[in-house]
């Protein structure tokens, strides 16, 4: 009876699976999305030059890759994770709680995050007040907070058109939303000196509970329909612009390098976004880029520390490789980073 | 307002009963009206339905085609010896130390010996001009030299591909305009191609990597293909017609045959058709907890993908195959009963062959529902860059990290180079072919081997 072969067949397939997880010849890589583009490149260079296996890179967030990375030790868990910001207490806790004790961080260099709205419609030199005053739930007027009354851009501005207010930031799960609520909102809220209002008005204990209260006022956006969140990658924010020419989105550098001919940027501060301005700190939108390394797995998985040092290696990460060509913004201290991956130097000092 | 109007006259159709058929009364007129607007609805249905699938066909055909032509370029690569084999042995090890980027150089001062050979005037230095060749240009002439390390010193003829911008300028779809702001290519660079291309060493050709090639990172778009990834979708094909066929028969069999009729089997039941309608990512967040965090099998394998669509494919496959063995007439298992056949006999013997054109139609319908389906392979790790190494083997083939068409297509459409959305939307031409095939065998399964009674 051929469905009697074919449930043995099915039987030795599970039987393979069992001894499946025996050895694992990959380095597994998961994490941020902004990373996702370089850790490819990385990867599919390090396939081509060494002997090792092509990596395997997934995506799914920062925090969902940390998330993973703390999950253990073992041929079973990833070996490293990407990241678009630093590891936090709270995940260093998780991590040692099942036994990841020994992490090693690597940044890679730093990412731009731009503004750019649709080829064909207005220019804007925006600066973090204007963003402040176009996206922020309250504002201060005369002296008293008010929901935020502005619905055009000449209402921010009186420089600006009279463009409606349309504007796609990225939703909370990514790493970029914080990025642009600390270097944008956080930093026109201050400028403006509406932080202060918001100071004298917060509740709290102590200084710092106010002082909190108060950051969180500042970045709590409006909810009006005029600040629309997109939880999906920048070719969802592109596709909105796409349909909506008033709308002004929030990419990374690198997508907008690679859309110019959709897309028009934004200066910020006077400053046009570009891998040199990122570099030398003039353009003020940019955050460093991260991937952390599970010391327990360098030796057992083959190839991990080798992919770990070609990933920061000159002729990859420097500012002529092609990394930098892609849109990272090389480090200028790669030297030391380099050194901390040669001697596996761990974070919190080799606790 | 037609029944008042008609009033007056109904009162002499009120005839004696009997006239003439062939003369229409008001009431049947009015009937046949409703009959013949009710056909112009369904013809307006259909026609809508048409237009929805001309629409969606010639959108995925005009942007998708692009994908299967790429440019290449022509060139002779003089494979210097001082360059890749300094001490001149041959040794491998030695030969392999030389990595891809420094292939670049060689590539670079071959475009330039060829364009003086040409007689093209340009300005570009012989490194702007290597730009545009694709990077995976210096990968494939890094395998070429280790696997013939004798060509070594020798000047050999390649066809390299073009890198995306260009080969959008040769599709269209880049223009001097759209490049204004562009950093990765330039107008003098474009001047440069179109002189290439009339000079017949570049030009457009039909490409076969993208159908069995492997996915490529962001830098290359031009060199990604769908191959890899049609492997782990058939592998996972395999692992689900293996375990859900038996599986879901010898269900269905027993429950529509031998189960006896009670609240557990009603339960059961309930809950079969309930599961067919539950979301399919539901079951990729099953199998991250039960095939990969409890059972430890290893993340992107194509094994435990096969697995997860098992569960999905299981109600389909047993709903099918049970509706297909209600169809065979009771009539066949009596006479089968009345001549002493075993209930295992009369089943077997009989009932099983008349329903198995019904499950094969069920399966493969099944099987064309489990091969489109992306969401629960994202849980399992199989989205991302990962398709990049063909498995080297039959058991790599269930166990080495892979991906499946749709998931590659999704990965696909969220790169930033517009060169990838070209091959995403090849990619659903690909997957599309799959889909129509099997469905195709299922109607034709169906009509050659059905019987009715």
């Amino acid at each position: 009876m051929s469905f009697v072969k074919l449930s043995a067949s099915a039987l030795a397939i599970a039987a393979v699976s069992a001894t499946a997880a025996a050895a694992r010849d990959q380095v597994q890589v998961a994490g941020s999305s902004t990373v996702l583009p370089y850790a490819s490149i990385v990867a599919e260079a390090f396939g081509e030059n060494f002997d090792f296996p092509t990596p395997v890179v997934e995506s799914g967030g920062s925090s969902a890759g940390l998330k993973r990375f703390c999950e253990g030790v073992g041929e079973n868990t990833i070996d490293v994770a990407n990241a678009s910001r630093q590891i936090r207490e709270k995940e260093i806790k998780a991590c040692a709680d099942n036994g990841v004790t020994d992490i090693i961080e690597v940044q890679i260099g730093y990412d731009g995050i731009v503004f750019a709205s649709d080829i064909n419609g207005n220019s804007f030199e925006f600066t973090p007040e204007d963003w402040y005053k176009a996206l922020s739930a309250q504002v201060v007027v005369d002296g008293q907070l008010v929901a935020n009354p502005n619905k055009t851009w000449a209402d921010v501005n009186p420089e600006f058109p009279a463009q409606p207010i349309a504007a796609f930031i990225p939703g909370t799960k990514h790493g970029t939303r914080e990025v642009f609520e600390d270097k944008v909102i956080l930093a026109g809220c201050e400028h403006l000196g509406d932080f202060d209002v918001y100071l004298a008005a917060a509740e709290g204990d102590s200084d710092k509970a106010k002082k909190k209260a108060a950051e969180k006022a500042c970045i709590a956006l409006r909810t009006d329909g005029v600040s629309v969140d997109i939880d999906g990658d920048y070719t969802e924010t592109l596709a909105r612009i796409d349909s909506n020419k008033d709308g002004i989105g929030v990419f990374g550098l690198a997508f907008y390098e690679n859309n110019t001919d959709k897309l028009q940027v934004a200066t910020m501060s006077g400053i046009v976004p570009s891998t040199e301005s990122i570099a030398s700190g003039e353009y003020p939108v940019s955050r460093p880029l991260f991937f952390y390394v599970k010391k327990a797995h360098i030796g057992v998985i083959p190839g991990l520390k080798e992919y770990a040092e070609f990933f920061v290696a000159d002729e990859i990460a420097g500012p002529d490789g092609p990394l930098a060509e892609y849109g990272l913004v090389s480090d200028p201290e790669l030297v030391k980073v380099q050194e901390a991956v040669a001697n596996e130097t761990v974070l919190g000092g080799g606790s | 307002m037609t029944d008042t109007s008609q009033t007056p006259s109904a009162a002499p159709a009120a005839k004696p009963k009997g006239g003439s058929l062939f003369e229409k009364d008001a009431r049947t007129k009015r009937r046949n009206a409703a009959e013949g607007r009710f056909k112009l609805y369904g013809i307006a249905a259909i026609g809508i339905g048409l237009l929805m699938l001309v629409v969606l066909v010639t959108n995925i055909v005009t942007a998708g085609t692009g994908a299967f032509q790429q440019s290449f370029l022509e060139l002779n690569v003089e494979l210097k010896e001082d360059k890749l084999d300094k001490k001149g042995n041959r040794n491998i090890d030695d030969i392999k130390k030389v990595s891809t980027f420094g292939y670049a150089p060689l590539i670079a001062s071959a475009l330039e010996a060829e364009v003086a050979q040409l007689g093209i005037q340009t300005e570009l230095l012989p490194k702007e001009m290597g730009k545009i060749l694709s990077k995976a240009a210096q990968a494939e002439l890094r395998n070429y030299v280790i696997a013939n390390p004798d060509e070594i010193g020798k000047t050999v003829s390649f066809r390299f591909l073009v890198n995306s911008r260009v080969d959008g300028y040769m599709k269209g779809r880049v223009t001097r305009d759209s490049i204004a702001n562009d950093k990765s290519i330039s107008v003098e660079q474009l001047d440069f191609v179109d002189q290439l291309r009339d000079a017949g060493v570049l030009y457009k050709a039909f490409n076969p990597d993208f159908i069995f090639g492997s996915d490529a990172s962001d830098q290359r778009p031009e060199a990604a293909g769908i191959g890899v990834s049609m492997l782990g979708s058939l592998f996972m094909m395999f692992v689900v017609l293996v375990l859900a066929l038996p599986i879901g028969v010898a269900a269905s069999i027993y429950l529509e045959e031998f189960a006896p009729q009670n609240r557990l089997t009603d339960i059961i039941e309930v809950n079969i058709s309930n599961l067919a309608a539950v979301p399919s990512i539901v079951f990729g967040i099953l199998g991250l907890a039960v095939f990969i965090n409890y059972m430890h099998l290893p993340t992107s394998a194509p094994l435990v993908g096969g697995l997860v669509l098992t569960l999905m494919t299981l109600p389909t496959i047993i709903i099918s195959t049970r509706a297909s063995l209600k169809a065979v007439p009771p009539s066949i298992r009596d006479a089968a009963l009345g001549v002493g056949a075993s209930k295992m006999q009369s089943v077997f013997h009989h009932v099983l062959p008349l329903a198995a054109p019904g499950i094969l139609t069920g399966t493969i319908i099944g099987l064309a529902q489990a091969l489109g389906e992306t969401a629960p392979l994202l849980l399992i790790g199989m989205v991302g860059f990962i398709a990049s190494n063909p498995p080297d083997g039959l058991v790599a083939g269930f166990l080495s990290p892979n991906s499946a068409m749709p998931a590659q297509i999704y990965e696909w459409s969220k790169r930033a180079d517009p060169a990838f959305y070209e091959r995403a939307w090849g990619g659903i031409i690909i997957l599309l072919i799959f889909l129509v095939t099997m469905n195709t065998i299922a109607v034709i399964l169906r009509r050659r081997f059905e019987r009715r009674w």
